[in-house]
């Protein structure tokens, strides 16, 4: 037999399908049971059959430093990970109560600002936030909704404690890699499906485009939703091809668009410039338009931000909801949900602190070699220092930085990330997962069944971002009795 | 539709077939260099085919086998090779994979991957049938898959365009090279009454034949002509006949066919019109008695498709559709 459970190591993490040795938690126990009953050539059977759908596929992500070979196959691990159903509709309903707070915020801080007239938020965080758009103030969107999509990153630590890392609501991406996975694993483990019920994932493409939708200043008819991409080259272009090819929606770069004296969004078409309603748009905020941010951008439309701010187009996320999604305003979200929904946080934060605080710097100073510091504005694992992890003399550059900037700092403990077994040369050793469901913030609010997994393929590894030698597994909400 | 999408899929369809082509084009002649003696023909023709002498000469020192084969099948610096033309549609297709079904996209990386990764043994004389194949069976393949799996709107529209102004493109070239060199002899043989032809020339007749099937269209002539293999018949089959997919007249009518669906046509229909005309009124037996006025009235027509094909981007091009 290729895989043996009895050599699975259990202890000092919380594995997401294994409770102790050899026993796997109730909603895995079909899949280890399955695993274990492989042969060795099964097992590098359905290794290379799920490899050969990757390239067939042509499942890609881009990674800027590479020069000549601009898409890689993606790193995907066959054996998926599972939550059970009771423990996801939980789960399900802290993000929906988080992302409500959240667009509730990014609303009040464009205009009345009441949670800083209430002195529950810092004005000095806003005026110093990179994210916030002085552009957006006053500006309305439909519904009052600014992050229309966001990517929250959940992890859980030794207990078995899932909590909030970070929410991503500028261009969260990998929504297209959680689809895919799930049709990889369905070519590769059909017969997995057939013994217990696997809850579906494709309805969120139907999803986002019912949102997107809803979005239009011209309701009623057929509206145009387009996606826009900053082109081929961007790391997540795969997606948003992918995207648009399954919504049935034109894919355009700032280049296919124009800006008319009416003020309204046209596309080139071949019969000519025809009128554009919604734009999911896959471009950054600054680059969005030349005429407002920065003015050599070639990715955006000139014009593109009077036109939102008369409403004669929608664009989500909106410009500016970014202001959200900084790690320090982080720290603030369960006091937001209490101040907008006078509710306690269903899912918990990570438990941060504040360089900006200077009691809390100081505890962040002294424990510099146990903590994980983010600096505020980054994204995909970039500029942060992960103590334990780190040389003294890279702490003591980050000191320094720190030092410099503390309003742009903020600590946490490191979390012992949870594991699932990934297959290494025909056995399983335990690699450390987070995961990222995305939620779609329209007239109501869905969340996706489960989200993506990512995981850290290097042995010891926390980091998970594709760029940096993370890979994926297909997430299963399972239904299953007891645990 | 997206003008930049119209152009991306035109010019996909227009690699692929130009692949596809190139592959049938090097498998013919491979079998036909068989039955002559050494020397007669030899692969420089194939260079001049696809128009790329220059760059050939550029970089190669003579035009034998593995050279030209070389030059057309796996070398990137020929924008016009096999692998260059199947990177060149992958790129096309993936900014606007959104427009084409799923499938034919993973088609089009599956056989991309498929040469980039058996280029030496479909090199070698051995392998080479059977690459080859592959890659005339994976374009028809796509061609199968959007006829059957996509919305026969504009996108489809443009495809159809694409891969027929090439080949019609492909048939000129071939048909110029093929003639100017026999034609020649042609001319030979009347001044010389006292021999035949078949005395003369006794491969005349193979290479015509091969002529027919560099386009796949020997079986289909041989039922419409019942004579035997001639010169002028098949200049004139391939020019004028209806009915077989990659004559001239044919890929014309389907432009024109694909054009009529189209908005702001007028111009593009206009010039088809014309070249139509040009092409149904030419007497090509008369043509064919002499090599220099067969080579201008090919050239004439590879330059009227030229002018299509401007037309086209400037009516429906990224640089027509402004307000």
């Amino acid at each position: 037999m290729a895989i043996d459970w009895r050599h699975y190591p259990t202890d000092g993490f919380y594995d997401e399908l294994i409770k102790a040795t050899c026993k796997p938690r109730s909603a895995a126990r079909v899949l280890c049971d399955y695993l274990a009953s492989l042969s060795d050539d099964e097992l590098t059977e359905r290794k290379t059959a799920a490899e050969l759908a990757i390239q067939v596929m042509g499942i890609t992500f881009t990674v800027y430093t590479e020069g000549t070979s601009i898409d890689r196959a993606w790193p995907f691990d066959i054996i998926p990970r599972i939550i059970p159903r009771t423990e996801w509709d939980r789960t399900e309903a802290g993000l929906k109560q988080r992302v409500q707070a959240l667009n509730l915020f990014i609303d009040d801080l464009y205009n009345e600002q009441r949670i800083i007239k209430d002195k529950v938020f810092p004005v000095e965080l806003l005026t110093e936030s990179v994210n916030f758009r002085r552009q957006c103030v006053g500006s309305k969107p439909i519904h009052k909704i600014w992050a229309h999509i966001c990517g929250s990153d959940l992890v859980r630590d030794r207990d078995g404690t899932l909590y909030v890392l970070e929410d991503n609501l500028r261009i969260p991406s990998g929504v297209s890699y959680m689809l895919e996975n799930r049709l990889v694993i369905k070519r590769v483990f059909p017969e997995l499906f057939e013994h217990q019920y696997i809850l579906p994932v494709d309805d969120y493409v139907l999803q986002l485009y019912d949102m997107l939708v809803s979005l239009s200043p011209r309701p009623g008819d057929d509206p145009a939703v387009v996606i826009l991409t900053p082109g081929i080259y961007n790391s997540a272009y795969f997606e948003h091809a992918y995207l648009a090819q399954q919504m049935g929606v034109a894919l355009v770069e700032g280049s296919d668009l124009m800006v008319g004296d009416d003020d309204c969004v046209y596309m080139r078409t071949i019969e000519g410039p025809k009128r554009v309603d919604v734009i999911y748009r896959r471009v950054d905020d600054l680059f969005l338009d030349p005429e407002v941010f920065h003015p050599d951008s070639q990715l955006g439309v000139r014009r593109l931000m009077r036109a939102w701010r008369r409403g004669r187009v929608a664009l989500a996320n909106a410009p500016g909801a970014g202001v959200a999604d900084d790690k320090v305003v982080y720290a603030f979200v369960p006091k937001i949900i209490k101040y907008y929904l006078d509710q306690d946080p269903i899912l918990p934060n990570v438990p941060s602190y504040l360089c900006l605080e200077e009691k809390e710097r100081v505890y962040v100073l002294a424990n510099l070699d146990k903590l994980v510091v983010k600096p505020a504005n980054e994204s995909g694992g970039y500029g942060m220092l992960v103590g334990p992890h780190a040389t003294p003399k890279e702490r003591e550059r980050f000191a320094e930085r720190i030092h410099s900037d503390p309003r742009n700092y903020m600590a946490q403990p490191t979390l012992t990330l949870s594991t699932v077994p990934t297959l290494c040369d025909h056995h399983v050793e335990p690699r450390h997962v987070d995961l990222r469901p995305f939620i779609l913030s329209g007239i109501g609010t869905y969340v996706t069944t489960g989200g993506l997994t990512r995981v850290a393929l290097n042995k010891g590894s926390l980091v998970v971002n594709s760029s940096q030698g993370g890979g994926s597994k297909d997430t299963w909400i399972v239904d299953a009795e007891g645990d | 539709m997206l003008s930049r999408v119209a152009q991306n899929v035109y010019w996909m369809a227009r690699y692929i077939e130009r692949a596809e082509d190139t592959a049938r084009l090097i498998g013919v002649n491979d079998i036909l260099l068989l039955d002559l003696p050494r020397n007669t023909l030899g692969w420089e023709p194939l260079v001049f085919i696809s128009g790329a002498e220059d760059l050939f000469y550029e970089n190669y020192n003579k035009p034998d086998e593995v050279s030209v084969i070389q030059f057309l099948v796996g070398d990137r610096r020929n924008p016009g090779s096999i692998h260059s033309s199947l990177s060149s549609a992958r790129e096309d297709l993936r900014t606007s994979r959104d427009v084409v079904p799923r499938d034919a996209w993973e088609q089009i990386n599956d056989l991309y991957i498929y040469v980039r990764d058996h280029l030496v043994i479909g090199m070698s004389r051995r392998g080479r049938f059977e690459f080859l194949k592959r890659i005339i069976h994976g374009s028809q393949q796509i061609t199968g898959l959007l006829a059957g799996t996509m919305n026969h709107a504009a996108a489809y529209e443009f495809v159809r365009i694409g891969r027929n102004l090439e080949r019609a493109d492909m048939t000129t070239r071939i048909l110029d090279v093929r003639s100017a060199n026999l034609l020649i002899q042609q001319t030979q043989v009347q001044e010389d009454q006292s021999q035949t032809q078949e005395e003369l020339n006794p491969f005349e007749n193979i290479q015509w034949m091969s002529v027919l099937k560099s386009l796949s269209a020997y079986q289909m002539y041989r039922q419409q002509v019942r004579l035997r293999v001639r010169g002028p018949d098949v200049l004139k089959f391939l020019l004028q006949d209806p009915l077989f997919p990659r004559t001239v007249y044919h890929c014309l009518e389907e432009v024109e066919d694909c054009l009529s669906r189209l908005p702001r046509n007028l111009a593009p229909l206009e010039s088809i019109a014309e070249l139509r005309e040009r092409l149904t009124t030419a007497r090509i037996p008369e043509l064919a008695l002499n090599r220099a006025s067969m080579h201008t009235f090919i050239d004439e027509l590879q330059m009227s498709l030229g002018h299509i094909h401007d037309q086209l981007t400037a009516t429906y091009g990224p640089q027509a559709a402004r307000k």
